[in-house]
């Protein structure tokens, strides 16, 4: 069954930080690793399996200006012929600012001609090296002026302001890599289905490789202390450290499963591809009233950890359960609905 | 390696002044305030690059599992002007740290070292003499070895000469790129507790009975360990321990339920940019030095963090975590009194017996709170 190809252009100007995304994204590089990358050379091409049915084809294009010449004369119809998605650098501290929106401004025009119905993404860039309380407007001020471009070209530009030293990488590379999926609705159906049986605060679906978040359904109903908005990505930065000091042993770790003081997170394995993370909140009512032959109680604790046991267990059980349904959805051929 | 009993008694002054216990000295732009502000107050290694240079002695209480202050001499004075203070400071510490940038030129500070370690020595006879060799992630392998041989060579007979034959001296390679830093901190802070043997007995114990292979007991907030049991440690597993502690705070700490009082003074943010210590440590000159951080909360990155104000907040139940990994070990951390966890490296094999391994841990866990309350 062939899966669906999807060609990624990756374009900025030189030295905006492309290759250290790719690079952090999908090579377990850590940000500290990025210094040691140097110029790209002309185009970059990669091939990431995502999971089963769908392969990324990413194109970091080189941004020296002899390169970005060539793109627009005589390597027009080979960059952006068949483009699923540009994503533009721009580096918040470029001096010249005007030069890199005219870049966006051709892309954007070649795009027009040969891939119409590409999905176009703006990454503000570097957005450390600006102080806290001007990001918002350098932010802001940039967008305007792509928007207003690109809605001369009908094209409806998302934009994401990132850097490389917290999880707002994670956070627009998850949703970029998420408009692609062919089948996301899907997941996100079954995901929702799979919290609602487990009764579940949280589920939140990851790619195995590179921990982007693929799709998560809360619970309406839990707790109002949900109130950190950016949790996802810092989940995904969290576990991708994780993932780097478990190589450190030469291990990859295959679940984990955090007591914390409020509610328990489970993360495991779901297919060969993906990672689910369930969140459970305590429930002390429950607990306090429970029957369960405790035997040598030393510390009235031995209720709540035979509940916590038997709560470990069902979880575990309903994501072995739930397993071939997702594989299911994964092997789908996309064209499916 | 005993600790005098004034030191023990004046460890314990939660009051107003609690004497230093570990002071820290050396040249100046050696590193010191750059190992205090990211052992104890979280800061990345990078953001040390901002920090101004110590002008006034700083010290840091610590109140966790043992009341520690780590009181920093700036390098630029000149310290015989303030050699009574010295005095007094090193009489009632119970280690000395000193940092030497293997970087630079160290003749000068080996110089400097000698002639502290002399006034150490005759203020306090059984101070512990350890020598950090910092800024070793600039060096090559061959390099650190040979600059930690010649410096031993030098510092040692140096004090043969002056007939010092008694001087308890540990030289250490560090830097704060990587765990050195934290594991020689550990073993510095190890000899300055009382307790220490029996915590090493009651882990021993305690792997023994529940088939752990190798247990750490650590501090949550400044990821030093305070005591292991007697199987062979290798620093890969120390610094597995240590990002585990670190990712199960930061993820218990994303579903926490804030439970904060409301707005007191002492509420700090560092954020991407890295503030450094100018709102956590005050300082006066010499003698009365009185500063406050509490067990600050870990994190991975540059996310913000927050320093929980004194006292600590009551907590809900105690934090545990497990991991499975690939190649059958599990790690399984538990929370324990006095913001010290419990880390043990298990075999997939002891998964089944699960129950029986947490009951012992809860065993062990009465066991640390007998000790802290006779203690």
């Amino acid at each position: 069954m062939a899966g669906a190809r999807r060609k990624l252009l990756l374009m900025g100007r030189s030295g905006s930080g492309k290759s250290s995304m790719r690079s952090i994204i999908f090579s377990n590089y850590s940000a500290f690793d990025t210094r040691r990358l140097g110029a790209t050379i002309d185009v970059e091409h990669s091939h990431l399996r995502f999971l089963g049915n769908m392969t990324l084809n990413l194109w970091d294009c080189g941004g020296q200006d002899a390169y970005m010449d060539h793109y627009f004369s005589t390597q027009r119809d080979n960059i952006f012929r068949m483009v699923e998605a540009l994503i533009f650098v721009f580096d918040v501290e470029s001096k010249e600012l005007r030069k890199d929106i005219e870049t966006f401004v051709l892309c954007l025009r070649n795009l027009y001609e040969f891939s119409p119905s590409s999905k176009i993404f703006a990454l503000v860039h570097k957005m450390d090296l600006v102080i806290l309380e001007k990001r918002q407007d350098v932010y802001r001020a940039l967008m305007k002026s792509l928007e207003d471009t690109s809605a001369m070209f009908s094209f409806q530009v998302q934009g994401f302001a990132t850097t490389i030293w917290d999880e707002s990488l994670y956070k627009a590379w998850s949703s970029i890599v998420c408009s692609l999926i062919p089948n996301v609705a899907l997941f996100q159906k079954h995901l929702q289905t799979f919290a609602d049986i487990s009764e579940a605060d949280e589920v939140i679906l990851f790619e195995k490789t590179t921990f982007l978040v693929i799709s998560h359904v809360t619970n309406p109903r839990s707790p109002g202390f949900r109130s950190d908005s950016t949790r996802f990505e810092k989940i995904s930065n969290i576990i991708k450290q994780y993932k780097q000091s478990c190589s450190k042993l030469r291990a990859q770790f295959q679940s984990l499963s955090i007591r914390g003081t409020d509610s328990t997170s489970y993360l495991d394995t779901m297919t060969s591809n993906t990672m689910i993370m369930v969140i459970m909140s305590h429930k002390p009512d429950i607990r306090g009233s429970s029957n369960l032959p405790g035997g040598n109680d030393i510390n009235g604790d031995g209720d709540e950890s035979l509940a916590d046991e038997a709560e470990n267990n069902i979880i575990l059980a309903n994501i072995k359960i739930a397993r071939k349904m997702f594989e299911k959805i994964e092997m789908m051929n996309p064209d499916d609905r | 390696m005993s600790v005098s009993v004034e030191e023990l008694h004046s460890g314990h002054g939660f009051g107003a002044n609690p004497s230093p216990r570990i002071v820290m000295m050396g040249l100046r732009r050696g590193g010191k305030s750059s190992i205090c502000q990211v052992m104890f107050h979280n800061m990345q290694p990078l953001d040390t690059l901002y920090i101004e240079s110590t002008t006034a002695p700083t010290t840091s209480v610590f109140s966790s599992f043992i009341d520690f202050a780590v009181m920093e001499l700036p390098g630029q004075i000149n310290f015989t002007e303030a050699m009574i203070d010295a005095e007094r400071i090193f009489s009632s510490c119970g280690a000395l740290i000193y940092v030497i940038d293997s970087q630079d030129e160290y003749i000068n500070a080996l110089a400097n070292l000698h002639s502290i370690i002399i006034h150490a020595v005759n203020a306090n006879p059984t101070i512990n003499i350890e020598v950090f060799i910092h800024k070793v992630d600039g060096l090559s392998e061959d390099f650190r070895l040979d600059a930690q041989r010649d410096i031993t060579q030098r510092v040692t007979d140096e004090l043969l000469d002056d007939g010092l034959v008694n001087v308890s001296i540990s030289f250490h390679l560090t830097s704060i790129f990587d765990h050195s830093i934290y594991e020689a901190f550990s073993r510095v802070v190890q000899k300055l507790i009382p307790q220490l043997a029996t915590l090493e007995n009651l882990l021993n114990v305690l792997c023994q009975h529940s088939g752990i292979d190798k247990a750490f007991l650590f501090d949550i907030g400044s990821k030093i360990f305070v005591a292991t049991d007697s199987s062979p440690l290798d620093i890969p597993t120390y610094e597995i321990c240590t990002d585990f502690i670190d990712i199960t705070v930061d993820m218990n700490n994303l579903y926490a339920v804030d439970r904060r009082p409301p707005k007191t003074g002492s509420r700090t943010d560092t954020n991407a940019n890295g503030n450094n210590g100018t709102t956590i440590t005050t300082t006066t000159t010499t003698t009365t030095t009185t500063t406050t951080t509490t067990t600050p909360t870990t994190t991975t990155a540059n996310n913000n963090t927050t320093n929980r104000p004194e006292p600590p907040v009551p907590q809900g139940r105690p934090i545990g975590s497990t991991s499975r990994l690939s190649n059958g070990v599990i790690l399984y951390l538990q929370q324990m009194v006095k913001g010290l966890a419990l880390v043990c490296l298990m075999r997939k094999e002891s998964m089944p017996k699960i129950a029986l391994v947490e009951y012992n841990i809860e065993f062990f866990r009465d066991a640390l709170e007998q000790l802290w309350l006779i203690g």
